[in-house]
């Protein structure tokens, strides 16, 4: 080992090191997850009783925007960038990242990002009000003059974004252990490999939107302003363009995370390995394809309606092959229940409940009477927090004892884990009532007919942040004085070359790139020279 | 109450909310409590057919979701290494694969065809008997009886006092408009949908009809309501600030009431417009002002016309306000281009205009103290 972690603050200031960098950005995520949970409660706080009692509406857009932000681009992005950073090389026997400077440079661009965005709620005028969707010419002719900061926000987490997935791209390509083919990367690689293209791909879609916006805005053009000749639908075709991809972006690595979890606690290889592949791939290709399912009611020519509906619908079937999946993964294994399986469990039934919400969306007669109701609040928080954020707790629970050297406190963990579950039904599950009963979103108040369940959704939120808090304390403690472990294999069923090496990960790893020294059945068995124990890879069907 | 119980049991225990109905059309009552779970069934052939292709859709969901979640606990119970199971360690099956891939891509071709018909449904906008314009403002809205000269704003009833807390809340909290659109029983009607400054959309549950008002652009939805009786709905596209407070209330009369009111609309626009002519005195002209005011311009400038620093321009003590009178009204009927100060040419008569305007001028701290006439701001529209 070459030498370790330059002293204090430069640290981490000037850090090339794959591990130093995943860390910033796993706490950086997690900073920007307690920042935007605390504007959901201020949101589930005014909507607790019919009314206006704590913020004005005016305000109170201001953080439901400033909460969608956050959360999409402020904590799950950077926490499954945090992860891929931190994993890929040490998953595809790489010494580092491909391009150590720029991963340096897309870091520390986002707090600068993330600054400026949320110091816009402090400006003159108040910050961006016109949710996260920001359609025009809400955000355009009729912003606050903030919105210019919020593009400029916008531009950088674009170029962050960017950067960071041109890394992974060129990690995966180039840096992979001889005898690491394709299809015997681990599956959170290839969903990263996949997610990376996607995010190449669309992010400057998104900047080109918010580019015509600032001209819009400061130089007279018109490319949203019917009265110059524009079209505002044209703004929700091309943020659409970005974010239906968007979305996928944020749960294909999700997808990769529970399934490297579940087959170690079921302790048997993953099933399906290739159509686990190629059904992420289906997807992906699929969500460049569907967007016009988030304008159902806009009035789109018939034919254009059917078309998206269609589309939309097929998304289920490689969705479907996911689940099954990872269910028959578990058949017939040998199952124990620690705090990552229970977690990538719940995954398992609240993401699939959320994809049956999803199915019932894309079907645009229905949608009718659901969109931009509590109907499909519900539906995405199901797929982004018991999708995105589940996994990326049981992410957490999963490797930190391999990056810190130190275990957590299973009970501690699983007592998050049943408040975080419950609380998250208690608070999610009423909304779609709400919606069906026809409640909009993105309202500061509210009917008398909706109260009851309001009520029951807001203590739900206020239980769920609770339950975020106890994740802190449970990842702070575990790192101060969680009980040592020294196994390299810290999980007994657990697969990949992440397990190979000492635990806790030293800060260089696979300086030399670790070497197959069997391979038979379609299993290879790796070790890093000199080095016991060996570890097998038995996922990887004979293809590679 | 068993009803009650049974609802809330189902809903909780799985997403089977078939139980209880929302409000009906014309029940304007409370429909809370904690059985308002499902979609309204509606009044419309649109609303019926989206109602019905929801639960189709629901009902497969469930029922795929029994089988699958039912084998997982299942799975889940039987292969735990506690009860000193050996795991297995098969990791494809071909057969099966190619099962899950067909057998769902087969379901969803049986839900296609629902689908698209509950689709047709929507778009059979064709012979419609009446045209309703329905424009969305910040924050209520204009409908139009288009080809009889009839049109008017549509605002919410309920006041900042019961919004904030300081009276009690009403019944029809939020669901209460000055004057409701009024439709015809069981005629075809076709809405012509558009915004005048930002996007809304125009959502009445119960007639599945749901369109948004995007400025620059009219598209076409429809409903024939048989049954009479008041229908609620609200604006479902973010608006701004005033989003959740432009609710929708439309009455469906029988044909003839509703001629009769038709005929009662057209007079009183004819007396009104007898009144631009007449000179109005300060007094009049104040307190009606005030009215429009606070109906129109307060939610922005503020009612003590201080407006809020950083968005909207304070009124007492501006320079416009209290300039030559032909400055002020070019800046109600022209908008200000680029800002959120919006043209109210289509939205006041001239006598509001001429109100508002006057009472701007000597409300506050503002003591102008000459008199602006209906008929001046009829003058410089048709100067322009
Ligand atoms: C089977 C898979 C899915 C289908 C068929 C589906 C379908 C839809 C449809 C049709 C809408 C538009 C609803 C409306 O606005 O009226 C929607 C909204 C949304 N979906 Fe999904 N979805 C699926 C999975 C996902 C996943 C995996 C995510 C993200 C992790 C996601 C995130 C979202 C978000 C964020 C919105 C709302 C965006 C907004 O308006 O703010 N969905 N979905
Ligand atoms: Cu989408």
């Amino acid at each position: 080992m070459a030498h370790g972690p330059a002293e204090g603050i430069t640290r981490w200031l000037y850090t090339t090191n794959h591990k130093d960098i995943g860390t910033l950005y796993l706490w950086f995520s997690f900073a920007m997850f307690l920042t935007g949970g605390f504007f959901a409660m201020v949101i589930r706080a005014e909507l607790f009783q019919p009314g206006v009692q704590l913020v004005q509406p005016e305000f109170f857009i201001q953080m439901t925007t400033m909460h969608g932000l956050v959360m999409v681009f402020g904590a799950i992005m950077p926490a499954f960038v945090g992860l891929a950073n931190w994993m890929i090389p040490m998953m595809i026997g790489a010494p580092d990242m491909a391009l150590p400077r720029m991963n340096n440079l897309s870091f520390w661009i986002l707090p600068f990002a993330f600054a400026i965005l949320i110091s816009t709620l402090f400006m003159e005028g108040g910050g961006p009000n016109f949710g996260w969707t920001f359609y025009a010419p809400l955000s355009t002719t009729y912003a606050p003059d903030s919105v210019n900061y919020f593009i400029f926000a916008v531009h950088i987490m674009g170029a962050s974004s960017i950067m960071g997935s041109i890394n992974i791209i060129a990690t995966v390509m180039n840096m992979r252990a001889p005898g690491m083919t394709y299809m015997k990367m681990p599956l959170f690689v290839w969903t990263w490999l996949i997610t990376a293209f996607l995010l190449v791909a669309v992010m400057p879609v998104l900047a080109g939107a918010v580019t015509m916006m600032l001209m819009d805005i400061n130089f007279g053009t018109s490319f949203f302003n019917a009265a110059g000749g524009g079209d505002p639908v044209l703004f929700q075709h091309v943020f659409w363009f970005f974010g239906h991809p968007e979305v996928y972006i944020i749960i294909l690595p999700a997808f990769g995370v529970v399934s490297q979890i579940i087959p170690t606690f079921s302790r048997k290889p993953l099933f399906g390995y290739s159509s686990m592949v190629y059904a992420t791939a289906a997807i992906a290709f699929l969500s460049f394809v569907v967007w016009a399912h988030h304008m159902f009611t806009v009035g789109m020519p018939i034919a254009g309606e059917l078309y998206f509906m269609y589309a939309t619908m097929l998304i289920a079937v490689p969705t479907g092959v996911k689940v099954f999946n990872w269910i028959t993964t578990m058949y017939r294994g040998a199952i124990t229940y620690e705090t990552p399986m229970l977690f990538c469990i719940a995954f398992v039934i609240l993401f699939t409940f959320g994809g049956f919400t999803g199915l019932m969306l894309s079907v645009a007669a229905a949608d009718i009477q659901y969109h931009d109701t509590y109907f499909v609040v519900a539906h995405f928080h199901y797929v982004m927090v018991a999708g995105a954020v589940f996994s990326g707790t049981a992410a957490v629970y999963y490797w930190l004892p391999k990056w810190c050297g130190r275990m957590y406190d299973e009970t501690m963990g699983k007592l998050q884990f049943w408040l975080a579950f419950i609380a998250f039904n208690i608070t999610f599950m009423p909304q779609h009532f709400l919606g069906l009963a026809g409640m909009p979103r993105r309202y500061a108040d509210y009917g008398l007919q909706f109260a009851d369940w309001n009520m029951v959704s807001s203590v739900g939120a206020f239980l769920y942040g609770g339950a975020q808090i106890l994740f802190l304390y449970n990842v702070v403690r575990t790192i101060m004085y969680g009980k040592p472990v020294a196994e390299a294999k810290v999980w007994e069923g657990a697969e990949g070359l992440e397990w190979l090496v000492p635990t806790p990960a030293p800060y260089h790893t696979f300086t030399k790139p670790p070497v197959v020294i069997s391979s038979a059945a379609g299993e290879d068995e790796w070790t890093i020279s000199g080095a016991t124990p060996h570890v097998a890879f038995k996922a990887a069907p004979g293809a590679g | 109450m068993l009803k009650r119980a049974l609802a809330l049991f189902l809903s909780c225990s799985s997403f089977v909310a078939p139980v209880s109905l929302g409000a009906d059309g014309d029940d304007l009552g409370m429909g809370g409590g904690l059985t308002n779970l499902n979609m309204p069934r509606g009044v419309t052939e649109v609303s019926q057919v989206a109602y019905d292709v929801h639960m189709l859709m629901m009902w497969i969901c469930t029922a795929i979701g029994v089988v699958v979640f039912g084998f997982m606990f299942y799975v889940m119970y039987a292969h735990r290494k506690s009860r000193g199971v050996e795991a297995a360690n098969f990791h494809e099956h071909l057969g099966i694969e190619i099962v899950w891939t067909v057998v769902p891509a087969l379901i969803l071709i049986f839900m296609a065809i629902p689908a698209t018909s509950a689709l047709l449904k929507v778009y059979d906008t064709e012979n419609a008997d009446i045209d309703i314009k329905v424009t969305g403002y910040q924050w209520k809205w204009q409908y139009e009886h288009l080809g009889e000269g009839i049109k008017y704003m549509s605002e919410m009833r309920t006041s900042i006092d019961e919004i904030e807390g300081r009276e009690p809340k009403g019944e029809h909290y939020l669901r209460e408009v000055n004057q409701p659109l009024v439709l015809p029983a069981n005629k075809k009607v076709r809405f012509l949908i558009t915004g005048n400054d930002v996007i809304h959309s125009w959502w009445v549950p119960d007639f599945g009809v749901k369109r948004d008002a995007v400025p620059g652009l009219f598209t076409a939805a429809w409903a024939r309501v048989k049954e009479p009786g008041l229908y609620v709905g609200e604006c479902t596209e973010l608006c701004g600030k005033g989003h959740p407070f432009m609710p929708i209330v439309v009455e469906v009369k029988e044909e003839e009431d509703y001629y009769l009111w038709l005929a009662g609309k057209k007079e009183e626009a004819a007396v009104y417009a007898s009144t631009i002519g007449k000179q109005w005195s300060h007094e009049e002209l104040m307190s009606k002002g005030e009215d429009v005011y606070k109906i129109s311009c307060a939610g922005c400038h503020q009612a003590d016309g201080n407006g809020i620093s950083g968005i909207f321009p304070a009124l007492n003590g501006s320079s416009i306000v209290q300039g030559p009178a032909d400055g002020h009204i070019a800046v109600l009927i022209n908008g200000i281009a680029g800002s959120s100060m919006q043209s109210f040419a289509d939205q006041l008569s001239e006598v509001d205009i001429a109100a508002v305007i006057h009472y701007k001028r000597n409300a506050w701290d503002n003591n102008v103290g000459d008199i602006v006439q209906p008929v001046d701001v009829l003058n410089f529209k048709t100067a322009q």
